[in-house]
């Protein structure tokens, strides 16, 4: 009896340990001393979905150059990377695509590689997921606000930004935007840029856009916003 | 013996044994008594509804501790078929607990609907009556519906919202591919309001193809469609050498005779132009047809730049027969009766431009390699059978093969099939999402014998045509008619007359809609009567100018005839009026200086329409809108003011904001407007 169970412990202990072993990170060819983006951090989508671009992120060495196989480990709450640890390429990089959470908001990504003394080397990114309210704010973004208030243009919308003095904001631009409450966006959007004292440049959209969509225009700012928007008042920890 | 006889005592002293017997049965019935009350007790939405509890104490809101009610919370909501329990645990739905970024206690975030109107379920699938997290949100033995992931949230909306819906772009994005990659050319895919999901792509019929193109193009095209033009979305059939061989011989062989055919080229349109500016010529011609705004090339950085409306012509040189494709130019319909191409009305010169033009676009690594062995009657009659059985005449026309009737499964209510109906591929998660998409990416995976081919997709392209289907339920097709949202449906409205000739010979509605049917790449028609000048619109016609600074999308030249701009003009203006566009909506002798003079400080300084519009090319440099610099000769007062009024009303969808003018302000700025005048001679 005695020794059945410790043929099954043991077995078990074997399994375990062959599980462990098939998830064993690659063994890194060599290590770097720093992680850096090339490309990919402040990217937004839908909730559930892929970010359009995938992360690239690059190993350097103690002299600053890039390092070509090294370990590069992401992690993020609610993030699914594909793949989730890599080995970086000849030109010292890792291309890595990005799914995001359930939720709506903020997801930090970090990245991580192991330095050749112990210790890593990490890199924090942000990704922003955009729920049902931003995105119609999107929807609508894309077909009245983007003209003017994005600087980059596309073969069917040429940016009307740089014919605009004073420039508009923006929407990324948390900066300017997280310091006026929500109640003089709203009055601006709806009522135009003079109610506000404002430019006449910014029309009234009151009459054009449901108030469900001005509402959803807010979400949709507050959330893509650079440096990112605190709800003002009492913040709860989780 | 006295002994033996006397009757036992009735109750005598157990025995240390026997108690213990009992005592033991005894606790073992109390255990088992105890069991259903204790897995209630310890049930996963108490332990929530206690660390609700816990929490909202932690941060002394008595309030909220005050009036919770604690139990099972139920949404019962039958014309839905709705029995959801999720708000058991899922206590701070309404967020009342501010800030709490945890589940099961996150808020939900903002929806246009209530929760107690539609449930969590009817979005989320899941298991709505179960009251344990496993059972609620996984597949168990005895529920195959998991909650959806996320990145199919949308096909919910879909399940009543049959039109497009903006906050649904995934949804939207899908339910089009449904359409313009040709799904239901072989699927039947109809809406809750019993609408059928109509294909919006136009495969070109095959039936006179050997006029068109060579025996080696079509080898090649039918062997990987991506590899001739990446835009295409004919898909890949995976075939043999041998089977795509058999094919192009039988689809040469089909082949008819095409009205075109008797078109006679003459000299002039068939000489390689000459001089030294012909090329130049040639690529001036091109941009001014406005062929891009159709047609897509590949340029040098492997981008796309041009319209997915017609065929990607990247490599056209190398698929066309030079004949076919001057007489193509001359009169597309003469050979197609269908095409949404336009009639050019170009002369022999323009012709013979164009076509040495598109003829250069050539790669000869294309059909370098294609060597076919003849073709004999033993492949053209496996070529027909290939063709028969592949289902190709569901979306060609092809001579002699009919096209096939239920050809592929209904998918009206895949987003509900059983999985017990569901053939898994080896290794596959057994639920219907990932079914649903596997189908989409690689349907060859599911075995090498199934007919439906490899579409070339983008991932995201997969994700919305999964949520699209993922919509079709059977839910929606038995809920209640009044929470149906139909899309919009085209009307079958056909332009009269010998306008309605000439409009058709032109394909006006391949870019311009008039009452309900057209596409949406120019503007609508409907009341182009009412807004236009008589002049200005026979000025346009003859040579369309440019009204919008930024846009890459115009109308091309036709070379029309005098008398046909006659006839066009006469039936617009005639034809294509609004409601209410009188003197009684506006005055027009009340449009004086004083006025205009009004009209230009309300433009540049009260609603700075300048940001959006150009009024005078020195100063003004807004590229959203038209430019206004000539709009007094192009628009007619009465439409300037209803439009300053509200622009929505009289073209659903517009840019232009409306600015709640009052009545005099918008006939201020009516009357600047119109002090707008183009210079002598029309233009700018």
């Amino acid at each position: 009896m005695r020794l059945l169970r410790f043929v099954l412990l043991a077995s078990a202990a074997l399994l375990a340990g062959c599980r462990h072993s098939a998830t064993q990170l690659p063994k890194p060819a060599a290590y770097g001393a720093q992680i850096v983006e090339v490309s990919g951090g402040k990217q937004f989508t839908q909730v559930g979905s892929t970010l359009p671009q995938p992360l690239v992120l690059q190993v350097n060495g103690a002299d600053g150059n890039p390092v070509t196989g090294a370990l590069v480990v992401l992690h993020g709450d609610g993030v699914q990377f594909t793949p989730a640890q890599a080995l970086t390429d000849s030109s010292g990089q890792v291309t890595v695509a990005a799914q995001l959470g359930y939720n709506p908001g903020d997801y930090q990504v970090t990245a991580e590689t192991p330095k050749s003394g112990g210790g890593s080397a990490t890199l924090s990114l942000r990704e922003i997921a955009l729920g049902y309210e931003q995105t119609v704010g999107k929807t609508v973004n894309d077909k009245y606000c983007i003209r003017c208030h994005d600087p980059e243009s596309t073969p069917e919308r040429v940016s009307n930004l740089d014919n605009l003095s004073p420039a508009p904001h923006q929407f990324t631009d948390g900066a300017t935007l997280n310091r006026m409450s929500d109640a003089d966006l709203t009055n601006m959007i709806a009522h135009g840029g003079p109610a506000l004292g404002k430019s006449p440049q910014m029309p009234a959209y009151g009459a054009t856009l449901k108030p469900a969509e001005i509402k959803a225009i807010l979400s949709y700012i507050r959330t893509i916003a650079d440096p990112p928007y605190q709800t003002p008042g009492v913040k709860y920890g989780k | 013996m006295d002994d033996n006889n006397k009757p036992a005592p009735l109750r005598s002293r157990p025995t240390l044994r026997e108690l213990a017997y009992f005592g033991g049965v005894s606790l073992v019935l109390l255990v088992s008594l105890a069991i259903a009350p204790a897995k209630n007790y310890f049930s996963d939405w108490r332990h929530y509804q206690k660390s609700y509890l816990k929490i909202a104490g932690q941060r002394q809101s008595g309030t909220l501790v005050r009036s919770f009610q604690g139990g099972i919370h139920q949404t019962w909501i039958a014309r839905l078929g709705v029995v959801d329990r999720c708000e058991s645990c899922h206590v701070n739905m309404s967020g009342a607990l501010v800030g709490a970024s945890e589940q099961p206690f996150r808020k939900h975030p903002p929806i246009p609907h209530a929760l107690d109107q539609f449930g969590c379920v009817t979005c989320h699938r899941g298991q709505g009556p179960a009251t344990s997290v496993e059972e609620a949100h996984y597949t168990t033995e005895a529920w195959e519906q998991p909650l959806l992931p996320a990145k199919y949230l949308e096909s919910g909306c879909g399940q009543c919202h049959l039109g497009p819906l903006e906050g649904a772009p995934k949804l939207s994005d899908g339910r089009g591919m449904l359409s313009s990659m040709g799904c239901v050319h072989c699927h039947n895919v109809a809406q809750p309001d019993g609408n059928l999901l109509q294909p919006g792509d136009f495969p070109p019929p095959l039936t006179h193809i050997a006029e068109k193109t060579s025996r080696e193009w079509i080898y090649a095209w039918i062997k990987n469609p991506q590899a001739y033009a990446a835009s295409a979305t004919m898909p890949n059939f995976q075939l043999s050498d041998q089977d795509a061989a058999d094919i192009s011989a039988f689809l040469m062989a089909q082949s008819s005779a095409s009205p075109a055919a008797k078109v006679e080229i003459r000299a002039a349109a068939a000489a390689a132009p000459a001089g030294a500016d012909a090329s130049t010529e040639a690529t001036t011609l091109y941009g001014a047809s406005f062929c891009s705004s159709c047609h897509a090339v590949q340029n040098e950085a492997g981008n796309l730049v041009g319209g997915n409306f017609g065929p990607e012509l990247t490599r056209i040189g190398s698929k066309v027969n030079p004949d076919w494709l001057r007489r193509w130019l001359n009169n597309p319909a003469a050979f197609h009766p269908e095409t949404r191409m336009p009639h050019y009305r170009m002369d022999d010169k323009q012709v013979a431009l164009l076509s040495s033009f598109l003829l250069a676009k050539k790669d000869n690594d294309l059909l370098a390699n294609v060597h076919l062995p003849p073709s004999s009657p033993d492949s053209v009659a496996h070529g027909k059978k290939l063709v028969t059985e592949s289902g190709c005449a569901a979306c060609h026309q092809i001579n002699g093969v009919n096209p096939p009737q239920n050809f592929a499964p209904d998918l009206t209510r895949v987003g509900s099939r059983a999985l017990a109906q569901v053939v898994f591929a080896p290794g596959m998660k057994h639920n219907l999402p990932d079914y649903i998409a596997a189908k989409i990416h690689d349907p060859r995976s599911f075995g090498p014998g199934l007919k439906m081919p490899k579409f070339t997709l983008t991932d995201s392209q997969a994700d919305a045509l999964t949520t699209a289907l993922l919509a079709q339920t059977d839910h929606a097709a038995t809920y209640p008619k009044e929470l149906v949202i139909s899309g919009a449906q085209t009307s079958n409205y056909h332009p009269g007359g010998d306008a309605g000739k000439l409009m058709d010979d032109l394909r006006c509605l391949s870019c311009h809609a008039i009452n309900g049917r057209g596409g949406d790449m120019a503007p609508d028609l409907t009341w182009e009567g009412s807004a236009v000048q008589r002049a200005w619109l026979e000025d346009f016609l003859k040579n369309p100018n440019t009204l919008r600074p930024a846009l890459i999308r115009r109308m091309p030249k036709f070379n029309l005839s005098p008398a046909e701009i006659k006839t066009l003009a006469d039936y617009i203006t005639a034809a294509y009026q609004g409601p209410g566009f009188d003197s009684q909506a506006l005055d027009i002798k009340t449009l004086n200086a004083d006025s205009a003079a009004r009209g230009k400080q309300l433009f540049y300084s009260k609603y700075g329409c300048q940001s959006c519009h150009i009024a005078d090319y020195k100063n003004d440099k807004g590229y959203v809108g038209p430019a206004l610099t000539s709009v007094g000769t192009r628009l007619t007062p009465v439409w300037t003011y209803k439009w300053l009024k509200d622009p929505n009303a009289l073209r659903a969808g517009t840019l232009m904001p409306n600015f709640s003018l009052k009545d005099d302000e918008a006939r201020d700025l009516t009357a600047f407007l119109m002090t707008l005048k183009a210079k002598q001679g029309g233009g700018k």
